[in-house]
């Protein structure tokens, strides 16, 4: 007997739509507690699925038999398990989520922002498993994207069908706590990869160095990728100025909250910097540019289609990491009582300095997790 | 580290969840109360599962050892004469009592517990005797030390005491608790 499925695609979609969907997660407690899907519009339940190994009884009377239920695991061998059961009894609303937790965490969203000058286009890749967000900039039959994530097919197939070349591979900093594609897609099409020189002093590749008031153009001179050196969350990173109307911040600042300056072990070298970059450099900026981070962390921060993005001025009058006065109380708040740190979040940065080269299997289980750069 | 000693293996190499944890259910059900059962696997995840299951059923999740992609689980099966509190042998101190008493000349620690339970985690100074070994091992046991037992709970050890008692052994003490709630100095996998 087969149980029906549901592709991570189908359940992204319900998210992005706030859509009603059933979930119950039959991973162990403590890794439902740790990382899960999380949408408003959903009913979550979690169950783990060695309770059930005696039948269902234990859920039997809190599944609905009227609605679509997704039942989700690490990687889509015990969802099955546990529908079949709940098939057994009878229910027929019952859909696994093929490949799980893992395919969830690769799934990437592409939402579009905006029109930009001749005719070009800038999309967000929403990672709603793991809250990375990466981008596209298209002009003229030409892309760059800015911190991609390993999954590079996903941004080679959309170039693809936009029928544009990508030329340009960004990484804001050397991230921690995902492993970058920015290499690979530079490999694959030929396209330039650029990384800040003072986040790259141990990488063991070749790489354009991407320095304070580089401008980059997309697309025979159309769009500006414009390079403001932003330290904080690292050494060396730097945000862009897309079009003059979009400031990439990278992990320094969220929409809800502020990068931490730990992941590298340098958190009291770093913090002067990060108020520096946050009170100073970006203060310095228009209020109206837009904010397009390379990170959300609450789901309150993802808006109404999809995206996450608010203007600079509205982060300035509401971002809690923005309004901190005194600077030892800000050293406090960025250096005390930090969220633990990404799983695995050494060899991740090892990985994209290329000292290390994991297999695809090693790469899903050093991501595992959820995304935690941020405080607030 | 000597090889530890375990009632029955079972392999679940290969298997993707849900299996190492299924199957580890069946199996865990034929073997005796108190047994140690070996559980041979490669899932990652199947570490965390094991030990959340285990203790759902009262089973004892005494640790892992990683041996190359080979996770080895080791679980021991619930016994119920082990969660009874009372213990018969008269003789006996609590953790701090036996604290006081290591590192003294003449004081031997036996710890009674299964060979598994000890690799991951026993007291520096105790020396390994199972208690289904020991009547055959009381050559091991210096008659004229002060000698303290300790199991889990107190009540393997009470047992042990009991018969190191029988077998003319006249300083004999049993620790209650022991182990499980030992808050001193450890040593183990």
């Amino acid at each position: 007997m087969s149980v029906k499925t549901i592709t991570v695609e189908e359940v992204a979609k319900k998210l992005v739509n706030q859509e009603y969907l059933f979930l119950l997660d039959v991973r162990n407690e403590d890794a439902y507690e740790d990382w899960k899907i999380e949408s408003d519009s959903f009913t979550q339940m979690n169950k783990p699925y060695f309770d059930l190994m005696d039948g269902i009884e234990p859920i039997k009377d809190q599944i609905p038999t009227d609605k679509q239920v997704a039942v989700v695991c690490a990687k889509g061998g015990s969802s099955q398990y546990v529908a079949e059961e709940l098939d057994e009894a009878g229910f027929d609303n019952i859909y696994s989520v093929e490949g799980g937790m893992k395919a969830w965490s690769e799934h990437l969203e592409p939402v579009k922002l905006a029109d930009l000058k001749g005719q070009g286009e800038l999309y967000q890749f929403v990672r709603l498993g793991k809250g990375c967000l990466s981008y596209m900039v298209i002009s003229d039959g030409e892309a760059a994207v800015i911190d991609a994530t390993r999954m590079t097919d996903q941004y080679i197939n959309f170039a693809k069908e936009k029928g544009v070349e990508i030329k340009h591979a960004f990484d804001t900093h050397l991230h921690a706590d995902h492993i970058s594609g920015g290499r690979q897609i530079a490999k694959d099409t030929g396209a330039t990869y650029w990384l800040p020189p003072k986040d790259a002093e141990e990488v063991e590749f070749a790489y354009q160095p991407l320095e304070d008031g580089n401008d980059v153009k997309v697309g025979s001179s159309k769009i500006d990728v414009q390079a403001i050196y932003s330290p904080g969350h690292t050494i060396g990173s730097t945000s862009f100025i897309v079009d003059d109307q979009y400031l990439m911040t990278g992990d320094i600042l969220f929409i809800e909250s502020i990068g931490r300056p730990d992941l590298a072990g340098k958190a009291d070298d770093w913090v002067g910097d990060l108020r520096e970059t946050l009170y100073k450099r970006y203060k310095a900026l228009s209020d109206d540019l837009i904010v397009l981070p390379a990170h959300y962390s609450f789901k309150e921060e993802l808006n109404e289609d999809g995206s996450v993005q608010e203007k600079l001025g509205v982060l300035f009058e509401k971002n809690d990491g923005l309004q901190v006065e005194d600077e030892e109380e800000f050293r406090k708040m960025v250096t005390e009582n930090l969220p633990p740190q990404p799983n695995d979040h050494q060899k991740i940065r090892h990985t994209n300095m290329g000292k290390e080269t994991p297999d695809l299997e090693q790469q899903r289980e050093m991501e595992t997790g959820p995304n935690r750069c941020a405080v607030r | 580290m000597t090889e530890i000693k375990v009632d029955y293996t079972l392999d679940a190499k290969g298997m993707a969840c849900p299996m190492p944890i299924v199957k580890t259910k069946k199996e865990i059900d034929k073997i005796e109360p108190g047994q140690v059962l070996l559980v041979e696997a490669t899932d990652p995840g199947s570490k965390a599962d094991m030990k959340a299951w285990a203790s759902r059923g009262g089973h004892q999740y005494l640790g892992t050892e990683e041996d190359g992609d080979v996770l080895k689980h080791y679980i021991r099966r619930a016994s119920e004469e082990e969660s009874s509190e009372e213990t018969s042998f008269d003789n006996k101190t609590d953790n701090e009592g036996l604290k006081s008493k290591l590192n003294q000349d003449g004081v031997t620690v036996v710890d009674v517990r299964e060979s598994a339970e000890y690799a991951f985690g026993h007291i520096p100074q105790a020396k390994s005797i199972p208690l289904g070994e020991l009547e055959s091992r009381l050559d091991e046991i210096n008659k004229e030390d002060e000698i303290y037992v300790v199991c889990r709970t107190g009540n393997r050890s009470d047992l042990a005491a009991q018969l190191l008692h029988e077998k003319g052994y006249t300083n004999v003490t049993n620790v209650v608790p022991g182990m499980s709630e030992w808050d001193g100095e450890i040593e183990g996998k």
